[in-house]
């Protein structure tokens, strides 16, 4: 059943009129065209989906319209909105933390989740942190390198403004 | 300088079935070109058209220098390969290919990959085949385009070629400077509608300025930033969301379908021709909702199908001629020490991350296909036949695409797309579920590897018998010294669609002729590596085994050995490269789970064209090798996977990772041999002989576990 759903997705108050039981994943990319947030699996078992809802990380493959309705939504298209890299975008970039990439923008919503909660991370924090999504390239290393690299930057890490 | 990006958008920004000439007016500032705009460019096909089914094929031929390599008159720089992109780095390494050749930093490069319209066919991306075929072909006709501008800019200066210096795109001589751009002209034209000539030399590895030296890819930052466009991020006027009705298991066919149940869906749209049963909505939710309905009402006739329990009786009892017997089973008895065994290797599922995916769009009985795929050329061919197209109908065109590993060969969710796009007259993308993926994906295939060998009383190995039934004949060759030997690869009757698998058959032989060896160097009473060294002739298999050992400490863990925990070590050659793995592991003693806490890989490939993306393969073979080691297997009931998702299949992820130390060789004595599939053949042998050395309990089969 159609109902229109009140969004705020990066930082733009966003009408829907949809299903209400369809996923936030596919009003992104179907309906709002923010296609940097990626199906991987529909069951929150990869995390390809990563956003933020409330500044909380959340996999939008499991986020209904109707749970969404009212929140405020960051994807990846919103971590640079001036065209400056979030440190943990730029920390990716150089550590060449990806391989065929369609795990990046989720991998960096989670890190982004992760190093806002806890700045100075563990390896071992970094990899709990980091355990709900999955990169089939197994790029593991270097995104642990990058999560590390963005954490140890000497620079604060840009607030999202929350 | 800022790397050339979106490299997709160059492309897409034309029409689908703009004609090449076309296309390379378009690229440069916008101006005509005189390369691009001549007769002799116009007329010519980006690569000789050969008919039948294997288009795509192995790639390799010579392609004339223009269909190569495009020269703007503002000096800009298009590159052109039928290779694909899917993380395994054959962007960055073919533009650091042509880059090293044309003289200029990687950055000036732009490169399309993967259009079939566009680009020569240089063979499908697979068996790892950029690196030995591809790149000297790239720099074969980089290197001709770069004496091409040298011989004109010879005659513009009025100088010898050997005054010429190039620079960043820019030729200097006595004061004098041209850029690239300035060289274009009817002259230029003329010679790159040659093939490179026979004399044309590439860089010789000592005077590498570019290759050899560490590059990320040029499109990082769209990667980063998410605006690089996969094929599931195509998005085309009017196109809407396809969905398939799948059987409920293999073998099943479609007896009746009821379709009154979505013809009062708004907006979806259905297409029933025999067993196939699609729809179209504009969106992936009611193109789900339609064919959830529809799955409701189909009455399906199925048959019997094998279950995962009986499959390695099955492919004993199918083996094609039966299993080839021991010709040397009378001497087993009488050797100093002889061992035979029977190794498993279950089927397992690529699971690329970006499902398979395909938008389809026709005009005027011409079809454009954009999908994810390390095979255009053949996906090409496979939609001229399915949809009986003459030649020259249909562009396929690969965005770099969300992982392959093997699996991404074939045309099904292309073909589904057009069929779909077809009937209903408007742009349709398919875009897999992951259970489709993990039931109608193909898989590497399962394996029953029998072995048998007798050593004589110095340890050396006398005879060898190593026969696999099923998954291939890839690494079934030993690479062990052996005074007789039998080996053979055996087809049998496979229950699941199979096909290839990184490394193919190699991470199946390799594992059980590691761990035999293992068992044969247990029989002999000789440590794991001496007795490797001691069968071995291959010296750079040998350097390679004594790089990865001196590393892991192999000899200095040895003696001090904690209860539960264990090393192991395996080695292994394919496809021109040389690997050896070593691996510590402990073993919980309550639950018996195995973990991996340490691994140290060397791998010997040749002058390393690119070290950074080296790595990354190196570092994620090991980790993907993990998870078919450890955990990955498919498992079937009556013809239906009872395993179809990321949760119960249960691939490697971050806890799973072990301290990984990678010992790259850049051995320039020889030629280089691609990389994307042999390091992952080390992983699951090595830690099988860990769990040996930790346990006592020889684990013949993979996923290896101490629990049933």
């Amino acid at each position: 059943m159609d109902s229109t759903v009140t969004l705020r997705v990066n930082d733009q108050r966003q009408i829907v009129t949809t299903d209400s039981q369809r996923t936030l994943l596919e009003i992104l990319r179907e309906d709002l065209h923010l296609l940097g947030t990626h199906f991987g699996c529909g069951a929150g078992d990869c995390g390809a989906c990563t956003v933020h809802i409330d500044g909380q990380r959340a996999f939008a493959c499991q986020t209904t319209a109707a749970d969404a309705d009212g929140k405020s939504i960051t994807t990846i298209e919103g971590l640079a909105p001036n065209g400056r890299l979030h440190a943990l975008q730029q920390a990716f970039m150089d550590e060449g933390a990806y391989q065929c990439g369609y795990c990046v923008s989720g991998m960096i919503m989670a890190a982004v989740a992760l190093l806002d909660k806890n700045p100075h991370p563990t390896d071992a924090q970094i990899r709990a942190g980091m355990n709900p999504n999955l990169c089939r390239c197994c790029g593991y290393v270097k995104i642990v390198s990058a999560v590390r690299r963005a954490a140890s930057a000497a620079e604060a890490l840009p607030s999202l403004g929350r | 300088m800022n790397p050339i990006t979106n490299t997709l958008d160059c492309q897409s920004k034309i029409k689908p079935h703009v004609t090449r000439r076309r296309f390379l007016q378009s690229l440069g500032a916008g101006l005509m070109i005189a390369v691009g705009a001549s007769p002799v460019l116009a007329q010519e096909a980006p690569q000789p058209r050969r008919s039948g089914r294997n288009r795509g094929g192995f790639g390799g031929a010579p392609v004339k220098i223009a269909a190569r390599v495009h020269i703007a008159q503002d000096g800009s720089i298009t590159v052109m390969t039928g290779k694909v992109e899917c993380g395994q780095g054959a962007r960055a390494e073919i533009t650091l290919a042509a880059a090293e050749e044309l003289r200029v930093q990687p950055d000036q490069i732009r490169l399309i990959m993967g259009d079939t319209t566009l680009c020569p066919d240089d063979g499908g991306t697979y068996g790892s085949m950029t690196t030995p075929r591809t790149i000297p072909t790239v720099r074969t006709g980089c290197a001709a385009a770069r004496q091409a501008l040298a011989a004109i800019a010879c005659q513009k200066l009025n100088v010898k070629p050997d005054d010429l210096q190039f620079k960043d795109g820019k030729i200097a001589c006595a004061g004098q400077q041209l850029s690239y751009g300035d060289l274009v002209s009817d002259s230029l034209d003329k010679a790159f509608s040659q093939l490179p000539s026979p004399g044309v030399t590439v860089t010789a590895v000592a005077d590498w300025k570019v290759l050899g030296n560490p590059y990320l890819r040029p499109d990082r930052r769209d990667l980063v930033d998410g605006t690089h466009v996969y094929p599931s991020d195509i998005v085309r006027p009017g196109m809407l969301y396809g969905k398939i009705l799948r059987p409920p298991s293999y073998g099943t066919t479609l007896t009746s379908i009821d379709p009154s149940a979505v013809k009062a869906m708004g907006g979806v749209r259905m297409v029933h021709d025999g067993d196939f049963v699609g729809v179209a909505a504009p969106s992936t939710f009611r193109a789900q909702q339609a064919i959830d309905a529809l799955a409701k009402t189909a009455v399906w006739q199925t048959v019997p199908h094998l279950s995962s329990k009986d499959l390695y009786d099955h492919l004993k009892q199918n083996a094609q001629g039966g299993i080839p017997s021991n010709p040397y089973a009378d001497d087993l008895p009488k050797a100093a020490a002889a061992v035979r065994q029977e190794y498993h290797v279950a089927y397992i599922q690529h699971a690329p991350l970006e499902p398979r995916t395909a938008t389809a769009e026709w005009t005027g009985g011409k079809l454009t296909v954009w999908t994810g795929t390390q095979n255009p050329f053949g996906v090409r061919g496979e939609l001229e036949r399915a949809f009986n197209l003459p030649a020259d109908s249909v562009r396929v065109i690969v965005p770099d695409f969300g992982g392959g590993f093997g699996g991404k060969h074939a045309g099904d969710p292309a073909i589904e797309a057009a069929r779909l796009a077809q009937n209903l007259a408007t742009p349709v993308r398919i875009l897999w579920t992951r259970e489709e993926e993990f039931t109608w994906a193909y898989f590497r295939p399962a394996a029953v590897i029998l072995a048998e060998a007798a050593l004589d009383a110095s340890g050396a190995i006398s005879n060898w018998y190593f026969v696999n039934i099923n998954s291939g004949p890839q690494a079934v060759e030993s690479p062990y010294r052996a005074g007789q030997h039998h080996t053979a690869f055996v087809p049998s009757d496979p229950p699941l669609r199979q096909s290839s698998y990184r490394a193919l058959a190699a991470t199946a032989n390799n594992f059980a002729r590691e761990v035999f060896i293992d068992e044969l160097a247990t029989a002999a009473k000789i440590d794991p590596l001496q007795f490797r060294l001691m069968n071995l002739d291959n010296a750079r298999l040998k350097n390679i085994l004594r790089t990865a050992a001196d590393k892991f400490g192999w000899n200095n863990d040895a003696g001090k050995k904690l209860p539960n925990t264990g090393i192991g070590i395996a080695c292994g050659t394919e496809k021109g490269s040389c690997l050896a793995t070593c691996a510590a592991v402990s073993v919980d003693e309550k639950t018996k789970a195995i973990s991996v806490t340490r691994v140290t890989q060397a791998f010997d490939c040749g002058p390393i064209h690119n070290p950074t993306g080296l790595l990354s393969q190196v570092q994620g073979a090991i980790v993907m090798g993990l998870g078919a080691a450890l955990r990955e297997e498919i498992r079937f009931e009556n013809g239906a996977i009872t395993n179809s998702n990321f949760g119960d299949y249960a691939p490697p992820r971050f806890a799973d990772l072990p301290e990984i130390d990678v010992q790259l060789i850049d051995n320039r004595t020889i030629a280089a041999a691609g990389a994307g599939e042999t390091p992952i053949i080390g992983i699951a042998p090595a830690v099988a002989n860990a769990v040996y050395n930790a346990t006592g309990k020889r684990i013949r089969q993979m996923p290896i576990r101490l629990t049933i």
